[in-house]
């Protein structure tokens, strides 16, 4: 945490991380799976990944991509190839905030924190609390708009109930 | 079969036929008598139970937390460098008290009273043994004939292969490598004495006997049909060469196969799940490279009855820990590995196509989801019965996939454990 320069982000900027936010988690709910690979960058990282492996420095992922291109080929994995169960998602985003800025090759990177939870609804079914933790996440300027660069999503919840089928 | 054993005896309309395992009835999954008597029989008596790799705890002192069956055990390196296995559970009143997964310790001490033991899970002392004193006199203490070495943890019986940790709870269970029988050249051949390097967890929790998961590793016949990532890419295909190998108690079992082109043929044609026109947008995940240890195949999964699948399949390479929740659950925990002296390439590799297994992978969320459909049907009509006919009703090694052989293997010999 870098006080000093989380507070030169301006308002505006704040704003549009908060509204990058609401974007990703509505693209995930309404489950718009094909618009969610352009929310990173064409070199990224995006990772699910149990609390214990990511305190013990464990590398371990659950779902692990390094390109926009392994992003689109977990959402054809996983709408074309593997069976599953039906469900709904509902993300709840809160306590976000900007951990600071960094400059890299000319270019802002802005790294931002926030805790979220996951309900899942199966069909027939009461809903349940399916995954919580938060995102660890950089946010660079690209193409226009906001993508993120790195998102680690650091889940406290010891077991998966059952799989993980959709991105978090 | 054998004379059941007393103890516990099923009902006429189980359904178990007469000579053969190729029908299993409903309530082997679903009844909670039934499931009870299992942990007594297979997890806590007569079996090894796998805890973990001896590369999780490299250090004096250093200890994981798990379970065999529904009891929790400590495997802890003691100052000798020596693997011992106790119970997490103290001898005064039966406090749980080790509460981490993972973590170094000098002694283990109770929070509640104090008893402490040390690290082979001696009771080392306890407070106000010999009472305290007041007023001139002594209060309290134990009874003199009280001996702290009457009432250690209870210490499992322990077998270290080439750096798996398996442990009992029965001391008179048969050495470890006689239990592995005709497995122990596929086991040795994951295992062959070099270090190990731990790369992370999963942990899932799977709404579905625990059966059904050594059934699922035992069932060369889903993967061709059930995982359209297997297929396409030719990591898992009916035709590809592959021998299915058992121990002679049909307990254990190894699936053994060669990787081969992929893409359509013969045996693509009336598989719907077949994707012809699948390509990946970045194909590093699919990366895989032939390493000197397979002495060929591509893929092995083992079974290692009753609680232990070992993966290794191209690259990717796990211990799969089952652990019973009750008839209907059970725990998944993977602990995905490499070698030391893997290449930082060879790491990264290994990362990549781990996104084909666990909770989330492209070959193995869905055994998860259709083992709990599994359970969905078993309670619905508890005196149905499955079907494990593919390539008939015997049981044997085959040098082919198309048969569930395995399986009847295993109903065979826990027919006989369980006196059905």
């Amino acid at each position: 945490m870098s006080d000093a320069k989380s507070s030169a982000v301006s308002v505006e900027l704040r704003l549009r991380v908060e509204d990058l936010y609401g974007q990703y988690i509505a693209c995930l709910d309404e489950a718009r799976f094909d618009e969610w690979p352009d929310f990173f960058t064409e070199v990224c990282i995006y990772k699910v990944m149990p609390r214990e492996n990511y305190d013990r420095k464990l590398q371990l992922a659950t779902m692990a991509a390094e390109s926009r291109g392994m992003l689109i080929d977990r959402v054809y994995g996983m709408q074309n190839t593997l069976f599953h169960q039906p469900y709904y998602q509902r993300h709840i985003v809160s306590g976000l905030f900007v951990r600071g800025l960094e400059q890299a090759e000319g270019a802002q990177r802005i790294l931002t924190q926030a805790n979220y939870a996951v309900f899942r609804t199966k069909q027939n079914a009461l809903s349940e609390v399916f995954n919580v933790g938060r995102y660890i996440d950089t946010i660079v300027e690209d193409e226009g708009r906001l993508r993120f660069a790195e998102k680690w999503c650091v889940f406290d919840s010891e077991l998966i109930p059952n799989s993980m089928i959709y991105p978090i | 079969m054998n004379a059941p054993e007393p103890g516990f005896s099923a009902p006429v309309h189980w359904h178990w036929r007469e000579d053969a395992t190729s029908r299993v009835p409903y309530r082997t999954y679903t009844d909670e008598a039934l499931y009870k008597e299992e942990l007594e029989r297979i997890f806590y008596k007569g079996h090894w139970c796998y805890v973990g790799l001896a590369a999780e705890i490299p250090q004096a002192g250093d200890f994981k937390r798990t379970f065999i069956g529904e009891r929790q055990v400590i495997m802890v390196r003691d100052n000798d460098g020596a693997i011992n296995v106790v119970e997490n559970h103290c001898a005064h009143r039966g406090v749980a008290f080790c509460q981490q997964n993972f973590g170094k310790a000098k002694e283990f001490v109770c929070p509640y009273h104090q008893w402490n033991y040390d690290l082979k899970g001696n009771l080392i002392g306890l407070p106000f043994r010999r009472g305290v004193r007041q007023d001139g006199k002594i209060n309290g203490g134990m009874p003199a004939d009280f001996k702290l070495e009457d009432h250690s943890l209870t210490k499992l019986k322990v077998a270290e292969k080439n750096g798996v940790v398996f442990a009992s709870f029965d001391h008179e269970v048969e050495d470890f490598d006689s239990y592995l029988g005709e497995i122990r050249p596929w086991f040795e051949r994951a295992f062959d004495g070099r270090g190990l390097t731990i790369l992370g967890y999963s942990r899932q929790r799977i709404p579905g006997n625990w059966k059904l998961m050594q059934e699922n590793i035992k069932d060369p016949y889903h993967p061709g049909l059930l995982h359209t990532w297997f297929i396409t890419f030719g990591l898992w295909r009916a035709d590809q060469r592959s021998q299915m190998v058992m121990d002679a108690h049909g307990r254990h079992a190894a699936m053994i196969s060669r990787k081969n082109e992929g893409g359509a043929g013969e045996v693509t044609k009336g598989v719907t799940s077949f994707k012809a026109d699948m390509a990946l947008q970045d194909d590093r995940v699919l990366d895989v490279v032939p390493e000197a240890w397979w002495k060929g195949p591509s893929a092995c999964m083992q079974t290692i009855f009753p609680s232990l699948i070992i993966q290794h399949n191209v690259n990717s390479i796990s211990t799969r820990q089952i652990i019973p929740q009750g008839p209907d659950a059970f725990d998944f925990v993977w602990t995905h590995f490499g070698f030391e002296d893997d290449t930082p390439e060879m790491t990264r590799r290994r990362l990549r196509q781990a996104n084909l297994f666990g909770p989330a992978g492209f070959v193995s969320a869905d055994d998860g989801e259709v083992i709990e459909l599994s359970q969905v049907g078993f309670n619905q009509h508890p005196d149905y019965q499955t079907i494990t006919e593919l390539g008939g009703r015997e049981v044997g090694n085959t040098d082919h996939m198309v048969t569930e052989t395995l399986i009847r293997g295993m109903y065979g010999y826990y027919r006989k454990v369980m006196g059905l």
